[in-house]
């Protein structure tokens, strides 16, 4: 699937979104030209560190951003129609109803005061015609279906009643209620612990598999895109570096920054001495290079690199880098093994 | 900004209150002027004017006569020149709510920092003594030692206040609040001393008093500043409730309460000795409370999102 | 939770045992004061003096001194004024009670009415014109002294105006509900507005606080990814999480007031309740009165503050288990 195919099979179709906010210091360009592709029943996984602006883009195209100093262009299509312009009533139909998100820290994610039953009836109801009867039962299945112990008896109780884990699961639960057709899942696993970690990443495929939704998953771990992804963006200083499906981008990165990620996995087979870091720090957002953005940090930069590189590629595989291909030939053959794919 | 311009301006003012009556109206504020006369334009006028509406009985005192230099306000009951008085009640006024609140906070904060710092039998006593004070309703805890102190004056072998004493009021306001301000000190020491930086401090040997000297006692100090100026507030009203009940501030000292006092014997006749006092009270605590906004929101790194006034 | 209250219950019983100390030193034992004399009021003779000596076993030890105290004021409850010679104080304190708890009772519609409408009007208005306004008012109104305030309320009601605009205002006084609805709601209803004043204030800031950082908690934005609709989201979600705190606020301060703080207003509008009865005892230093009536408001604050706790555990789910 390439960038330029206006595929109508795109459950979400994402081009040229931009976000950038004003403030006192001058205007943060905090993403900057995305443009991406969501496939029915694909994960597509969106990798950077923090500050990268993949949280802030997910959230733009919810008109989840409540910053009255934003501004957003672009183009968002959510199953061929346009969203990225929808009033917030409008919009309230989509949230939730055809679009479930969840969110970061399982912890805070649920009003204290309600049960757990009452909060995936209130959004049943809000997008359904149910009776409270008809909603609770669902509620209950649906508590089943992600596998919490006796849905029957907790579907009363409150959040604070859960584990992480657990309270994470309820959060799963509430998203799929209306049976969305795009989930989006912002660092769902990062508050939790690696056994649990597993747990709610199975859980995930496994229910995207039974509802047929698309997944859209952020992370900052390239081991989370491993587990689950079909196919992945990277991104860098709210610019796309990298897109293709999850194995090329895994085995035969093309960006140096994707390859300082990718190093970054602890490997159990591989023996390291250290596990490998990109030098220097993050780029601010105030200060991002009107050429590539990476370029201070990478070592292999070229004067070319002054101007601002073009996505392009072959195949699906998609990078921002002046590198020829030869030139990365070149570069794999003269690396020693130290942990880089 | 604006409010504390208020404040100061008000302050500055009641400061030249002597000024005020001795080059400007030439009178005596605190004397008792029955027979005086004033001279306004061209026409001499009584002081205490005789009644000519209702039964014809008695005298009014004059009311405001708008010019700056001779009761500005009119006169109260005694022929006192209101505005004149004012100043000097301002002055009592303002003395008492800064001091008390300034008492309040010195000594709530070294209670909540020995509660929450030294734990257990320290704090187990200051707490239970804290709860006392506040368990009982403020109102009756003021007046109860007032009635008491405040007529007879205190007598605790070498500490002798008189009655008439402004150090009575500022005492006993200044500790009815105290548990107010300490609880939240003592809370915020709690949280401290599990912080890394203390338990650090704590292990490479310095001393309790360097501690809360150099590490507690700064991070204390944000919170307690934003307490200062309501708490003048709540003190400026507390003694005009306690003026206006008549154990607060005695005469021959004027306060703000007092005069509203003295003007509700007048109120239908000469309201204006009642309600300029009471404004001026309401423009101080306004600028005050104003004021304690905005010190927390500078202090307060989250305040973007909340700020309004 | 049945072990919670009744530790709690434990603890008030507690500090109004020290009440009673503290208010019984306070009166009978502050060094350099005469307690016979100030028992028997300002202008007792002789006699009198010798016979309050005797009454309270003045030249008793303290301890016992207070044990009478308590056994007049408690058990035989027939603890009489020595101003208004042989008035007893319960009865008086019982009848006044009810007139304080109708000032109350109005007030408190009142200001949780006008202080959580315009605390949540300033929170979903935040950073246009209306917020700073209402939050102004807020400021003004916790900055007036109640009883000024009320004594200007009468000078506009029953001054000059008093013919034409409010000349269906009454001047004062009390009517009791049972008489006459009408005119208990027509005597009570200034006083209930300069009450409710102070405190609309107050919670109109406090609640707009908690609105606006509840707002921006996870919940919040959980709730806006379901698709639910603003207005749902501040009333069910956000508001319902800030009353909480609110709850403890209102427990304490309508303890308060129950117990007779409200005297200022009581003296300024002549209804003769708890308060007003507590301001005649001051100013005739009649000390078994004050000594009733400080009783009286203490065992409601303490009462109040036991309430709120256990209240507290019911509405907060999150409590119900750390207790």
């Amino acid at each position: 699937m390439s960038l330029d195919d206006s595929s109508t099979n795109a459950v979400l179709s994402v081009r040229d979104l931009s976000v950038s906010f004003a403030t006192r210091q001058g205007v943060v360009q905090a993403v900057d030209g995305l443009s991406f592709d969501v496939g029915a029943k694909e994960v597509l996984g969106i990798v950077g560190e923090s500050g990268s602006g993949k949280s802030v883009a997910m959230y733009s195209i919810l008109g989840l951003v409540r910053d009255a100093n934003v501004s957003i262009s672009g183009s968002v299509l959510f199953e061929g129609r346009e969203i990225l312009g929808l009033s917030d009533t409008e919009m309230q139909s989509v949230r939730g109803g055809e679009v479930g998100m969840i969110f970061q820290d399982p912890m805070t994610a649920l009003t204290p005061v309600y049960t757990v039953g009452w909060q995936i009836v209130e959004q049943l109801r809000a997008h359904n015609d149910m009776t409270k009867k008809a909603a609770y039962e669902r509620a209950t299945e649906l508590l089943a279906e992600v596998g919490i112990p006796n849905p029957k008896s907790r579907v009363s109780h409150y959040p604070h009643e859960f584990s992480g884990g657990m309270r994470q699961r309820v959060v799963i639960a509430m998203a799929l209620s209306c049976n969305p057709k795009l989930l989006i899942a912002d660092e769902p696993t990062t508050a939790l612990d690696v056994t649990t970690q597993a747990q709610i990443l199975d859980l995930m495929g496994r229910l995207q598999a039974a509802h047929g939704s698309s997944i859209v998953i952020i992370t900052h771990d390239m081991g989370v895109i491993a587990e689950i992804a079909h196919r992945v963006v990277v991104m860098y200083a709210g610019r796309p570096a990298e897109i293709g499906p999850e194995l090329d981008v895994v085995r035969s990165a093309r960006h140096p920054y994707t390859w300082g990620l990718l190093g970054a996995v602890p490997r159990a087979d591989v023996k390291t001495r250290r596990l490998v870091t990109i030098p220097g720090n993050a780029v601010s957002p105030l200060e991002v290079p009107t050429g590539c953005a990476f370029a201070p940090r990478c070592q292999y930069r070229m004067e070319i690199c002054a101007e601002r590189p073009p996505m392009r590629g072959a195949h699906g595989h998609l990078d921002a880098c002046w590198l020829s291909d030869e030139q990365r030939l070149e570069i794999r053959s003269s690396a020693t093994v130290r942990g880089e794919s | 900004m604006i409010a504390l311009g208020v404040l100061l301006f008000m302050v500055i003012v009641t400061l030249l209150a002597p000024i005020y009556a001795h080059d400007i109206a030439h009178d005596n504020p605190f004397a008792s002027n029955l027979q005086g006369r004033i001279k306004i334009g061209n026409h001499y006028r009584s002081v205490m004017q005789s009644n000519t509406q209702g039964l014809g009985l008695g005298v009014t005192p004059i009311g405001p006569t708008w010019h700056f230099s001779k009761y500005f306000l009119g006169a109260d009951e005694l022929g006192r020149d209101v505005f004149a008085r004012i100043l000097y009640g301002g002055r009592v006024t303002l003395l008492i709510g800064f001091s008390s609140g300034l008492i309040c906070i010195a000594v709530a904060t070294v209670l909540g920092m020995l509660a929450g710092y030294f734990g257990r039998a320290t704090d187990w006593i200051i707490s239970r003594a804290l709860d006392i004070v506040w368990a009982f309703p403020i109102y009756l805890l003021a007046i109860s030692l007032s009635v008491i102190l405040v007529t007879s004056g205190l007598d605790l072998g070498i500490i002798h206040i008189g009655a008439g004493s402004l150090l009575l009021p500022i005492l006993i306001i200044a500790s009815v609040y105290v548990p107010y301000v300490a609880r939240p000190v003592r809370g915020i020491v709690f949280s401290l001393k599990e912080r890394d930086f203390i338990q650090a401090a704590i292990a490479s040997g310095a001393s309790d008093w360097h501690i809360l000297r150099k590490e507690i006692w700064p991070n204390v100090a944000p919170s307690v500043i934003v307490f200062f100026p309501l708490m003048v507030a709540l003190n400026i009203l507390t003694e005009s409730a306690l003026s206006i009940l008549g154990i607060g501030v005695q005469p021959p000292q004027a306060s703000w309460g007092t005069i509203i006092n003295d003007g509700l014997q007048l109120l239908y006749t000469r309201p204006w000795v009642a309600i300029a006092p009471g404004i001026c009270i309401v423009i101080v605590c306004v600028a005050l409370n104003i004021l304690g906004d905005g010190v927390r929101d500078a202090f307060d790194p989250r305040a973007k999102l909340r700020g309004s006034i | 939770m049945l072990r919670f209250i009744a530790k709690r219950l434990a603890s008030a019983v507690l500090v109004m045992f020290t009440i009673s100390v503290l208010v019984f030193l306070i009166f009978f034992a502050t060094p350099g004061v005469n307690p016979a004399s100030r028992i028997a009021g300002r202008s007792a003779s002789p006699a009198v003096l010798r016979q309050v000596a005797k009454e309270f076993g003045l030249n008793r030890p303290l301890p016992i001194r207070y044990a009478l105290m308590m056994f007049h004021l408690f058990i035989k409850q027939d603890l009489t004024s020595y101003v208004n010679i042989g008035d007893k104080i319960i009865p008086q304190i019982t009848a006044a009670a009810p007139i304080t708890l109708s000032l109350i009772f109005g007030a408190v519609v009142i200001w949780l009415f006008v202080g959580i409408s315009g605390g949540v009007i300033a929170a979903k208005n935040k950073g246009k014109f209306i917020d700073p306004l209402v939050m102004f008012f807020g400021i003004a109104a916790i900055s007036i002294p109640v009883y000024w305030l009320g004594q200007m309320v009468l000078l506009v009601t029953q001054g000059g105006l008093h013919r034409s605009i409010f000349a269906w205002i009454p001047n004062g006084g009390y009517v009791s509900l049972t008489q006459s609805p009408w005119q208990w709601a027509l005597h009570l209803l200034f006083p209930w507005l300069t009450l409710a004043s102070l405190y609309a204030g107050i919670y109109a800031r406090v609640l707009r606080g908690e609105l606006i950082n509840n707002m921006n908690e996870d919940y919040i934005r959980t709730a806006r990814a379901k698709g639910l609709s603003e207005r749902r989201i501040l009333y069910r979600h956000a508001l319902r999480c800030s009353l909480i705190s609110i709850v403890s606020l209102f427990g304490l301060d309508v303890g308060v007031l129950v117990g007779g703080a409200a005297l200022l207003t009581e003296v300024v509008f002549g209804l003769q309740g708890v308060g007003w009865l507590t301001y005649q005892g001051l100013q005739n230093l009649d000390l078994p009165l004050i000594m009733g009536c400080v009783m009286y408001g203490a065992f409601f604050v303490v009462l109040a503050s036991a309430v709120v706790d256990v209240l507290y555990a019911y509405i907060d789910p999150r409590i119900r288990v750390v207790a």
